[in-house]
């Protein structure tokens, strides 16, 4: 069960290099991400036996697949996000499409199998597999600088990916069995110095790839280069990796170097926080503008997770799906944007509301589900993260807190660039909204407002993560 | 019960939807009956509920838990006890006359803007009965939000107009700053008590869980919520912007029920209020000084509805004097009989402004008093009520303040019976030049002057009977009356003290306050009977005209500096700083391996020689125990 979740995508992916033609590739793609995503939903709610198979033997590293919740819930994230993409992005022409839509699979493989992998090495080659299609994606169809900034975001990360590799030799290393296992790594018995080491290593892999400020140059760069599919995919998937790693690395497998590192991480996220809130004020590029609000959502929840109130991190459980949902109908909206304007200059832009209402519904829709409003699904998340912040320390709540108001600023002031106002040139070119674009936006929207208004089954699902982290 | 009270917040959600799904396909007059009926249904069963308070006592319903998690549980309960009847009655009955109102007054829209009007309206009163519903404090900050959302979206409706957007966010982001107050009070909550549900807060055994300075810190950052939502300083400014909105939006959200939310929620929490004496001394200096502040503002502004916003921020200020002084019933009486009087005259203020096409301006208005019977009558009735003059409405509870805010300290109500005699003058002020003297309109308006449609005079008679005789619900005891209100919330707030002043004091009291109010009308309507003011250009009258600069102010020191902040932020730091370190480093790098380059040798045997020795050195560097024999130990076995 759980491994023909991720070999679904990863056969499909190697399918489509021989299928020419764009318009049935995009079909078969979003056949095989709805035959994951209905297995998704399945193991969700039923829960799935671990999948545990030799596989170096050399090295004693098996292919062992573990679904807890926190597994589950970004699963079921990866699994909604990527056919909502397909049926958004689906009609935007692309060169050699198959082969980009191959690229884009792989990736949802990766993706799967790092929140899978209950083996250390497992991780790392799923850690890589989800990194380096998107290279290439970048690279090859990105925007007109997209060699600086792929190759930027490439060393970038590769660095992470390089520390997080010396990091698990090390953690083997001092094993007290001759395996892989994640799991089993706990039991490691390190000094307090070596604890730090490790800790260092994995957490500046991490850092970089969710990013925390000061390491987050390489995202807004690649987030406005990268064609809007693959985009999504970083904003609401990829960047999951890292509140992962630290969810399933650096909390349980050093928690003395967590606990001393604390202060210093969460004053760093929320410092980072109302950074990138600030600098989204001033953008004028509308991706931009969501890859700096992003970036201070994320380093909320990285604040929470090191702030280790359970409250805290149960927050931030919920709001690892919430966040990804909101983001890509916030990328969605801009996309239709772009393709038909050719800009992402909000100065260029307004009058939405009255040359496509619909539209305009939905960007306002999103917009406020962007700032946390009451009965949209982040509020559920960003309340009990707020609540975790504020039992580490009052003070950084309240700081933190300000981003409340920054955010409401900036969203704001997009949707009224956007939508508001005279039709502008530009948005006078928008003349139709496609309907794959407008049904996952609707679809989204739905799940914005169930799971802000019943958000119980989320709790449910992640409830046994949070008793592993906090039952000692 | 549980059906009942679930419908009474459903039937607003379901004309939302109903509209603001259904936008394009329905006519305008489905859409003003399904959007008018839903909400007349919610107060027929609101009044309902009401009496069965009455007889039977609160209830309290739960649907479902929110959040329930092993540390926190956050249910949807729903509570209609003396306190929220009340308020669901003012909120679905003035809402269902506003709402009618509106299908005249918004007559000129398409039909897919009119339904979106409407859907907004409904979804308005479904978050306000989630405000007052709500049976926890989270509940309460959903409703809180929801009607804040609301009135952006009324505020910025005519969207391309700029401005008015402008407006609409500044509305949203200050009531966000009061949000934030809120947010972590209710935070406070949850890390000493575990708990936000009423029934668990207010209890004894909660407050001694609770030191005093918790106490005061939860108040008062419950109450920097309240200074966001209903206008008191230093968050008032966006209240006289948000007139932007359509008329009938001023008169039901930013004057009869959202901006009272502050009130409620300190109410409803009255008995940590009470405990706190540091807190209620703040509510009461903030309260007098907002009262005075905005009083002596709206005696020179010459928009319509400016007169009215600024009246209602005094007004609000009023309340809050009540509540800083404990008195709590007195707080809930002005917020009901201000909810008549002030929708009254932003109706009315709607009317004329429908009569003069969209001219809000009331130096260009004069003598409308026998264009518009109704309007004038009806507004003529909510200035008496306002301005304090018995037996109308207000009287009663402006005084009923008044009193109490002399038991607690004299000053409190000199101070108030200055605001009292301004808001008189301002009122009649406005009276006066617009519906008496000439004419001063163009010849073209003049022409087109009609008295406004059945839909929206039929509002204007009700809230004026209402402005007149609402204070029958709480004639003091030395007029013979019983108070009916007092001893409604008496479960709410406690029994109504004693007072501690004679009969003859409190005589007095009564007697100058409404001596000092009927000078001021008659001064004011000596003064503007003929004439306008005009636009004045110097002295006391330019610094009120511009509001006392309060806007430049927060422009100046707040606005202006976290732009530059920004602009730093993003130009300097992130630019140059962060991002030149990162590409610093690379061409670092670069250069290195441009001097390395030398090294290549095309043979394949090097690099891999090369990559052996660096991957060596790189561990013995970062792990100078025996990690690497470690490694290739256990690789063996």
């Amino acid at each position: 069960m759980l491994l023909s979740i991720i070999l679904i995508p990863f056969i499909t992916a190697l399918l489509l290099l021989f299928i020419k033609d764009a318009k049935k590739s995009n079909t078969i793609a979003l056949v095989s991400s709805a035959a994951s995503l209905a297995i998704s939903i399945w193991v969700a709610m039923k829960g799935a036996p671990d999948f545990n198979q030799a596989w170096i033997a050399a090295l004693n590293s098996r292919v062992f697949l573990h679904a807890d919740g926190l597994a589950k819930i970004l699963v079921l994230l990866t699994t909604i996000s990527f056919p909502a993409i397909l049926l958004a992005t689906g009609s935007n022409t692309l060169a050699q499409k198959n082969i980009f839509i191959s690229l884009l699979l792989l990736t949802q493989a990766g993706l799967l199998g790092v929140f899978l992998a209950g083996d250390a090495l497992l991780f790392y080659f799923f850690w890589e597999l989800a990194l380096i299609p998107v290279y290439f994606l970048c690279s090859i169809w990105g925007g007109e600088k997209r060699i600086a900034i792929t190759f930027k975001f490439f060393i970038y990360t590769f660095l992470g990916s390089l520390m997080m590799l010396a990091g698990i030799i090390f953690l083997y290393t001092h094993s007290t069995e001759p395996n892989f296992l994640i799991q089993n790594f706990a039991h490691a018995t390190l000094t307090p110095a070596q604890q730090t080491t490790a800790f260092v290593l994995f957490f500046i892999a991490f850092a970089i790839k969710m990013p925390i400020f000061p390491l987050h140059t390489w995202q807004p760069d690649a987030y406005e280069q990268s064609p809007t599919a693959v985009t999504m995919v970083m904003s609401a998937v990829m960047v999951k990796m890292g509140l992962y790693g630290v969810i399933r690395w650096l909390l349980p497998l050093f928690p003395v170097a967590a606990k001393s590192a604390a202060v210093i991480v969460v004053d760093l996220s929320v410092i980072g926080v109302l950074y990138a809130s600030f600098i989204a004020i001033k953008q004028d590029d509308i991706k931009r503008l969501i890859a700096y609000s992003s970036i201070a959502h994320i380093g909320l929840m990285n604040a929470a997770l090191f702030a280790h109130q359970v409250i805290g991190v149960q927050g931030v459980l919920i709001q690892l799906f919430s966040h990804g949902i909101n983001v890509l109908g916030l990328w969605m909206v801009a996309d239709i944007i772009e393709q038909q304007t050719g800009t992402r200059s909000m100065m260029a832009m307004g009058g939405l509301a009255k040359k496509q209402p619909t539209l305009a519904i939905l960007l306002v829709a999103f917009a406020f589900a962007n700032i946390a409003l009451p009965l949209t699904n982040a509020f559920v998340g960003e309340f009990l993260i707020f609540n975790g912040l504020f039992q580490f320390n009052p003070w950084v709540a309240a700081f933190a807190g300000v981003s409340v108001i920054l955010s409401a600023i900036y969203t704001l002031n997009m949707v009224q660039k956007v939508a508001y106002g005279e039709v502008s040139e530009a948005t006078q070119k928008i003349n139709f909204i496609n309907k794959g674009a407008q049904w996952a936006l609707i679809i989204l929207l739905v799940i914005v407002f169930a799971s802000g208004v019943y958000p119980q089954p989320l709790f449910d699902l992640t409830a046994d993560t949070l008793q592993q982290m906090f039952v000692k | 019960m549980k059906v009942i009270i679930g419908l009474i917040i459903l039937w607003p959600l379901a004309g939302f939807l109903f509209n603001g799904l259904g936008r394009n396909f329905w006519s305008k007059k489905i859409i003003a009956y399904k959007a008018t009926g839903y909400i007349v249904a919610s107060f027929i069963l609101s009044v309902f509920a009401f009496m069965n308070v009455q007889e039977y006592g609160a209830v309290t319903v739960h649907y479902f838990d929110f959040i329930n998690t092993a540390t926190l549980k956050i249910p949807i309960d729903f509570k209609v006890d003396a306190l929220s009847s009340l308020f669901l009655l003012v909120i679905t009955g003035v809402g269902s006359l506003i709402h009618l109102y509106s299908t005249a007054y918004m007559k000129e829209e398409t039909a897919p803007h009119y339904a979106r009007y409407f859907a907004y309206l409904n979804l308005f009163i479904f978050s306000m009965l989630l405000l007052v519903l709500g049976d926890n404090f989270v509940v309460m900050f959903m409703g809180w939000e929801g009607v804040g959302l609301c009135s952006y979206l009324l505020i910025g409706y005519w969207f391309t107009n700029g401005n008015y957007n402008a407006a609409a966010i500044k509305a949203f982001v200050m009531n966000r700053i009061g949000d934030l107050g809120f947010l972590l009070a209710i935070f406070w909550m949850v890390v000493k008590l575990g708990t936000v549900s009423y029934g668990d807060v207010f209890t004894e055994a909660s407050l001694t869980k609770l030191s005093s300075a918790d106490i005061t810190a939860i108040t008062l950052l419950l109450f920097v919520g309240a200074m966001g939502k209903s206008a008191q300083i230093p968050l008032y400014t966006w209240l006289p912007d948000a007139m932007a909105g359509p008329t009938p939006v001023s008169a039901l959200i930013h004057a009869a029920t959202m901006v009272t939310a502050g009130i409620y929620m300190i109410t409803r929490s009255n008995i940590l209020f009470s405990h706190s004496e540091c807190t209620q001394t703040v509510i009461a200096i903030i309260g007098i000084s907002t009262a005075l502040l905005a009083a002596t503002i709206a005696i020179k502004q010459n928009d319509i509805k400016k007169v009215l916003a600024y009246s209602t921020v005094s007004q609000l200020g009023y309340m809050f004097l009540g509540l800083g002084v404990g008195a709590y019933t007195g707080a809930v009486f002005h917020v009901i009989t201000h909810a008549f009087f002030k929708a009254l005259l932003f109706l009315g203020a709607g009317s004329v402004i429908h009569a003069m096409h969209h001219e809000q301006d009331i130096q260009k208005m004069g003598g409308l008093k026998s264009k518009l019977p109704i309007t004038h009558l009806t507004f003529l009735i909510g200035c008496i009520a306002i301005a304090g003059i018995p037996p109308f409405s207000g009287f009663f509870s402006k005084d009923e303040i008044l009193t109490a805010a002399y038991e607690k300290n004299p000053i409190y109500f000199y101070l108030g019976m200055v605001g009292a005699g301004m808001t008189a003058f301002y009122m009649f002020r406005l009276y006066a030049t617009t519906f008496l003297g000439k004419f001063r309109g163009t010849d073209d308006q003049a022409h087109h002057l009609h008295e406004s449609p059945i839909a929206m005079t039929i509002p204007l008679i009700l809230l004026a009977i209402a402005s007149a005789i609402a204070g029958v619900i709480g004639v003091p005891e030395i007029m013979g009356g019983h108070h009916w209100l007092g001893a409604h919330l008496t479960t709410i707030v406690g029994a109504t003290h004693e007072s501690v002043l004679s009969h003859a004091q409190e005589w007095m009291l009564m007697g100058i306050s409404v001596s000092i109010a009927v000078i001021a009308v008659i001064i004011a309507i000596v003064i503007y009977r003929k004439k306008a003011d005009g636009e004045p250009t110097s002295g006391w009258g330019k610094v009120l005209f511009n509001k006392w600069y309060v806007d430049e102010l927060y422009e100046a020191v707040i606005v202006r500096p976290l732009d530059k902040l920004a602009a730093f932020l993003k130009n300097t730091i992130e630019k140059n700083v962060i991002d030149g370190a990162v590409n610093g480093t690379g061409k670092m790098v670069q250069y290195g391996a441009r001097q390395i380059r030398l090294m290549q040798s095309g043979q394949v045997g090097y690099y891999i020689l090369f990559m052996v020795l660096s991957i060596i050195l790189l561990f013995v560097l970062w792990f100078n125990d025996a990690t690497i024999l470690r490694f290739f130990y256990k690789l063996t076995h």
